[in-house]
């Protein structure tokens, strides 16, 4: 059995504060339903009833608890276990929060939904949910991700959600969480907006943790009853930040586990970033002097974001995680490697942490597999020179 | 009383002569864009406008030129229009004070909800979906006029006013001050609208539409606000 949301609630100071990141930056008009979906959000942790609803579904709906791999031949001198989140229902880790977003959207009486989407995993999961529950479902898409990650824009259609192409700026990730932004401000009344990722105005971000925090409670649990100690290192990948978020809950008590979040070097918000407003929130974001937003470049859509999430900010610069990048060559090797020797085809998103995993001085490990990579097939074998 | 019509343009290098044409079809008051990547608060129009000043070159410092040159040619007040993500990288205060010696009245926020940086002092932004509570503090904090957002929505012109407004002006009239102006925009952009609208509100602003007649030159501006001005006058 899942064990039920973590009891402590939220590291946030007050207001959604992550150590001066994170806030409210949005016009005034949405205050109100960020106030309700909060209230909303508290009244449901503390009722059962939410709590055993969300864990069925994540149970008998979603395949929790996912399993812990070893992978033995991908690195055989070191001890890497894998979180399988690949494994979950829709295939990322994405549905752990789109699952716990439409029990509290369903509580608070919102029939339609709208969300964001990169590598079209978050989409995917929203309109998953959206078909499960009946509720109408509205997916902004870059025109540059439909593009890459082509096999999810048609999931999502076949399960009832209309895909909105977003032909704005960089056409990726940044401008279609703007315009599902704007469309939740002008049907606030009716819509919840079912954000897939540990950014965005309070209370999001913490939302998001919460609801992530399932997999890195599951990972400690199963890596002590395998190895009987908790691992040396975790590591993760972070785009908004969402599974890594949830990854390190689990261990953020433990001060002798390192952590390593792994982003993409052309999207280093952590890395090179500067303090900046985006999409709703302070934090750390790839910006210019002048505060305007700049182009993040990934091969994994993912990853190809110019934020992240506040908490991950005040994790930086408290020094309890450390934030390395990955290229996408490095990434793409990372792939293939998992895939030839364990049998497991990982998203690209995923196999930034992998790559990482090998050269991290640790050697009892747990990475995240956050997703797996089949929409990424394309791509990839297109980078890798491999099409026939 | 004489109702009030302000005009939103966006900052660039063309911007002066056009503020010189609204000022002459006359708008009492105009507010200036400052271009920023990513507006929430605006629809198609405003938002392709800030990609085109950005790729001139309209950052921060450049505006504030604009700014000043507009100062320079005109009388009514200016009011800068800029996101919160170029205050946070200019300094709030520094921000404060290089507006007000190029020429600025007071200063516009969108996505700085009412209750947040209250020691930033600018003309808070009300909406259909506020509490009386959060219309209260609004009113009681703001620098000169409460600027109320016609409709749940981004900027952009509607083929009608939104019918919120009604509702909303009489809320806020309950709940400010006696004096406080209240001005009405968003959506707003034939002279039929913003008649109807200065029949409830104490002022009018015109955004979307006016950069679109303003890419026509300062000519078609001005007899567009001229236009506006008219309607404004005879509402009751
Ligand atoms: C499989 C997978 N992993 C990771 C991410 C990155 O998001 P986050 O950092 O929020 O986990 C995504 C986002 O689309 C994803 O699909």
């Amino acid at each position: 059995m899942p064990s039920p949301p973590a009891k402590k609630i939220s590291p946030a100071e007050g207001r959604g504060l992550y150590g001066g990141y994170g806030g409210r930056y949005v016009p005034e008009t949405l205050i109100p339903a960020l106030e309700e979906l909060e209230t909303g959000w508290r009244a449901a942790l503390a009722d059962l009833d939410f709590i055993s609803e969300l864990n069925e579904l994540l149970a008998n709906y979603g395949g929790r608890p996912t399993p812990l791999t070893q992978a033995m031949r991908f690195c055989p001198e070191k001890r890497i276990y894998l979180k399988r989140e690949d494994l979950l229902h829709t295939g990322a880790h994405k549905l752990n929060n789109a699952l716990g977003q439409i029990v509290l959207a369903r509580r608070l009486g919102k029939k339609r939904i709208v969300a964001e989407t990169g590598a079209g995993q978050h989409g995917v999961a929203t309109a998953t949910v959206c078909a499960r529950f009946g509720l109408d479902c509205v997916v902004y898409m870059g025109v540059e991700d439909m593009r890459r990650q082509r096999p999810n824009v048609e999931r999502m259609q076949l399960l009832g959600a209309e895909v909105r192409p977003v032909e704005i700026g960089t056409q990726t990730l940044k401008e279609a969480t703007s315009e599902a932004i704007r469309d939740w401000i002008t049907n606030v009344e009716t819509t919840h907006y079912l954000i897939g990722s540990c950014v965005g105005p309070h209370p999001y971000p913490e939302i998001v943790r919460v609801l992530q925090s399932v997999i890195g409670r599951e990972s400690r649990e199963q890596i002590l009853e395998r190895e009987g100690r908790l691992p040396e290192a975790v590591i993760a990948c972070v785009g908004g930040g969402s599974n890594s978020i949830g990854m390190f809950a689990g261990f953020l008590d433990d001060a002798e586990v390192k952590l390593y979040g792994v982003e993409a070097a052309g999207a280093a918000s952590l890395g090179s970033g500067r303090v900046a407003i985006l999409h709703g929130a302070r934090s750390l974001v790839l910006a210019d002097e002048d505060g305007q937003i700049a182009d993040a470049h990934s091969i994994s859509a993912g990853l190809d974001y110019p934020g992240v999430g506040p908490e991950h900010a005040a994790l930086r610069d408290s020094g309890r995680v450390k934030y390395l990048p990955c290229t996408d060559d490095e990434a793409l090797a990372a792939f293939e490697r998992l895939t030839k020797t364990e049998g497991i085809i990982p998203a690209l998103e995923s196999s930034h942490a992998l790559a990482r995993a090998l050269d991290t001085d640790e050697s009892l490990i747990v990475v995240c597999l956050s997703g797996r990579g089949d929409k990424d097939l394309d791509e990839a074998l297109a980078q890798l020179g491999r099409r026939a | 009383m004489n109702k009030k019509l302000v005009i939103f343009l966006m900052s660039g290098r063309e911007t002066p002569e056009l503020a010189a044409a609204a000022a002459q079809g006359g708008a009492d008051l105009i507010e200036l864009g400052f271009p920023f990547s990513d507006p929430l608060a605006d629809g198609p129009v405003i938002r392709r406008a800030a990609e085109r000043a950005l790729s001139e070159g309209m950052r921060t410092k450049a505006c504030l030129e604009c700014l000043a040159e507009i100062r320079g040619r005109v009388q009514v007040p200016l009011v800068p229009f800029v996101y919160s993500a170029l205050l946070e990288a200019y300094g709030h205060k520094r921000f404060v004070a290089d507006a007000a010696s190029a020429g600025a009245s007071a200063i516009l926020v969108p996505d700085l909800p009412v209750d947040s940086h209250p020691e930033l002092r600018r003309i808070q932004l009300v909406a259909p979906t506020s509490t009386d509570e959060r219309i209260r503090l609004a009113a009681a904090t703001t620098d000169g006029w409460l600027y109320l957002v016609t409709l749940t929505g981004t900027t952009g012109a509607r083929t009608e006013l939104s019918s919120a407004l009604a509702g909303l002006a009489e809320r806020a009239r309950h709940l400010a001050p006696p004096e406080l102006p209240l001005y009405a925009g968003f959506g707003i952009s034939t002279p039929e609208h913003a008649r109807a609208a200065a029949e409830i509100a104490d002022g009018v602003i015109v955004g979307s539409r006016a950069i679109e007649v303003a890419e026509d030159g300062p000519e078609q501006l001005r007899r567009y606000v001229s236009s506006l001005r008219e309607s404004v006058d005879a509402a009751r």
